[in-house]
């Protein structure tokens, strides 16, 4: 008797986990690496590092603890982690169901609503705040309505600061997200369908939970983006000490007055971003 | 229904790539049906189709006769349990079994209850708190079925439920799948491309090739008389489509003397084993005899099995010490016999 027993594809994808293609035991013997990609790859390697380097070579590490304890750093500081930690609240609100629509069902204009998704992630910021006062603006389509009715002014308010970045930074949000889902294998949603739940219990209890550290790096990198946001913000929000400067405008502002100060802010939004790739390691890597 | 009970009466057809899935498909309370076929026949599909994830071109499902076609997956109350059994692996095993209650509106606590009772009924208590990453194949395949039947189905589905499992394990869980399905009233459907696990664990086979049905009936009597060269395969038998003429069976060119008498078309079965090879013609009276070329020598279990391909295609099995006796080698001539009472004819 013949056995048709085939090997059978058992190996599946961990959900959840980019494939990570470990080092081979035995590393393959090759031939040199050509000197015409070595040469620019070490330049390029060296312009990412060195600015980072100046800045730490140039900080004044005697009074750096006297500097960061004034008033108006922390004040900074707090602004800009109070705001970014908002805009990735309102992000994963309206995100992650934007990414579970754009993963999960299918709908006519799909692809013009991806497209329209990535735009603020390429459109300069500094637009992207000229578009923002135009609509939630004193004058705009929707804060001229906004201010008469509820009588709430967004420009120039820490609201507004938050509006800036959630902008900014939603597309990273959305689409981290998106790819998260996509991998994700499907058929457990399958599985949860024909044991009665609906698409809303399927979302809750399944979906969510699976795909949760790719929404955990989603936030993360959306946070991040939200914390650098400056042109965007300037524009919409100004550039008000308490209530609309964040740390990026901040540094702008003491650059022409105290660089000393502008080496000092850099340094803190520095070791938040360094904390924050820490953070993401191998996860932000592998899934594009 | 008047005249017997059917809990399942489907027709189904689907666009498959390359072809068209049409059958009908019924079974009875209690019963359990395999989809057997090879790779890309349709089995799946009609599974998925059954359980409301994928569409149904034409047709319909009826469940103790309520069609439920055009329900959506989670209000069919059907069974599945998936190939590689799709535990979520955020949750625990009782966590598991109690989703399917959880999602019918049962309180928390009384679906606890309920998946604990499950989870003994397939000698799992014990592992109610781990997770599926901690459970072993048999493990995780009971604790699916136990998550399929907690919602209690009218229609159970099983997809391929054996072909995660190593050779080893196999064995075993295939005699306790059988002893539950067993104890399930509903109608059962599974499918598999291993014949050892459909004539085990079926009441009745159905076999798929290219989207319909080639052949279908009790277990015994499908390995007993092959329709098609996929079946004779699977049950390791020679088959052969001739015109019958008394005892003697015309196929293209040749004749073969058979135990039965019939008249017009019909197929021969014989075992491989009921071949027998020899280097020069032999005495004796075998009724079934000619010379024959070897296409190919290989193992097969303990035995070997000789493959000839002219005059006809025949897979011959020889002991080991046979072959050493015969000496054979790709492309040389034997010859072959076979008793009439050795083969099998039955109308085609």
């Amino acid at each position: 008797m013949t056995s048709p027993s085939a090997p059978r594809d058992a190996v599946r994808r961990d959900p959840g986990r980019p494939g990570r293609t470990g080092p081979g035991r035995g590393a393959v013997v090759r031939g040199r690496v050509p000197w015409a990609l070595a040469v620019p790859a070490v330049i390029g390697l060296a312009f990412l590092v060195l600015p980072l380097a100046g800045l730490l070579v140039r900080a004044p590490w005697a009074t750096l603890g006297e500097r960061l304890a004034r008033p108006a750093v922390l004040e900074a500081l707090r602004l800009s982690l109070v705001s970014a930690t908002a805009a990735t609240v309102i992000c994963l609100v309206f995100g992650v169901p934007l990414a579970w629509l754009l993963a999960r069902v299918d709908f006519r204009g799909k692809r013009v609503a991806r497209a329209l998704v990535t735009v603020p992630l390429v459109l300069p910021p500094v637009v992207g705040g000229v578009a923002l006062l135009l609509v939630f603006g004193r004058r705009g389509l929707l804060g001229q309505w906004l201010e008469s009715g509820p009588g709430v002014t967004l420009p120039f308010t820490t609201a507004g600061v938050v509006l800036a970045e959630a902008f900014v930074a939603m597309p990273f949000l959305v689409i981290s997200v998106e790819g998260a889902l996509r991998g994700a294998d499907t058929r457990f949603e399958d599985a949860a369908a024909t044991l009665g739940a609906s698409r809303w219990t399927v979302f809750r209890r399944i979906t969510l939970p699976l795909v949760a550290p790719g929404i955990a790096a989603g936030a993360v990198l959306c946070w991040a983006r939200a914390l650098g946001e400056f042109g965007a913000t300037i524009t919409f929000a100004g550039n008000f000490p308490g209530t609309t400067q964040t740390m990026p405008l901040a540094v702008y502002e003491a650059l022409e007055t105290d660089p000393e100060a502008a080496i000092v802010l850099s340094l803190v939004l520095l070791a938040v971003s360094v904390v924050v790739l820490a953070g993401l390691r191998d996860r932000w890597v592998g899934t594009s | 229904m008047g005249g017997h009970v059917v809990s399942l009466d489907a027709r189904i057809t689907a666009e498959l790539p390359g072809f068209r899935l049409d059958l009908a498909l019924s079974a009875a309370p209690g019963e359990v049906v395999a989809l057997l076929g090879p790779n890309g026949a349709g089995k799946t599909t009609t599974l998925r189709t059954l359980a409301g994830l994928g569409p149904l071109a034409a047709g319909h499902i009826r469940i103790d006769g309520a069609p439920v076609h055009h329900l959506p997956a989670e209000k069919r109350r059907i069974g599945v349990v998936f190939q590689d059994y799709l535990l979520f692996p955020h949750l625990t095993a009782l966590e598991n079994v109690a989703f399917g209650p959880r999602c019918q509106g049962v309180p928390k606590a009384r679906a606890r209850a309920l998946a604990m009772e499950w989870l003994e009924r397939v000698g799992l208590a014990g592992h109610a708190g781990a997770r599926p990453r901690a459970l072993s194949g048999g493990q995780a395949q009971r604790v699916a079925l136990a998550r399929a039947l907690a919602v209690e189905p009218r229609l159970l589905l099983l997809d391929e439920p054996l072909a995660a499992l190593d050779a080893h394990t196999r064995l075993e869980v295939r005699s306790g799948l059988r002893h539950r399905l067993s104890a399930f009233d509903g109608a059962t459907v599974l499918v598999t491309h291993d014949p050892l696990d459909a004539m085990t664990l079926a009441d009745r086979l159905v076999v798929i090739e290219r989207g319909r049905v080639a052949q279908e009936g009790p277990p015994a009597e499908v390995a007993r008389h092959p329709r098609t060269d996929y079946v004779a395969r699977l049950v390791g038998l020679n088959l052969y489509r001739g015109e019958a003429d008394g005892h003697e069976v015309r196929l293209n060119g040749v004749r073969l003397h058979v135990g039965a008498a019939h008249r017009g078309p019909v197929f021969v079965a014989f075992s491989p084993a009921a071949v027998a090879l020899y280097r020069s013609r032999p005495d004796g009276t075998p009724r079934n005899l000619w010379r024959a070329r070897i296409a190919g020598v290989e193992r097969h279990g303990d035995n070997v099995r000789v493959r000839l391909d002219d005059p006809f295609p025949v897979s011959a099995d020889i002991t080991q010490a046979a072959l050493a006796d015969l000496a054979l080698a790709p492309g040389q001539h034997v010859w072959a016999a076979v008793k009439a009472t050795e083969t099998t004819a039955y109308p085609a």
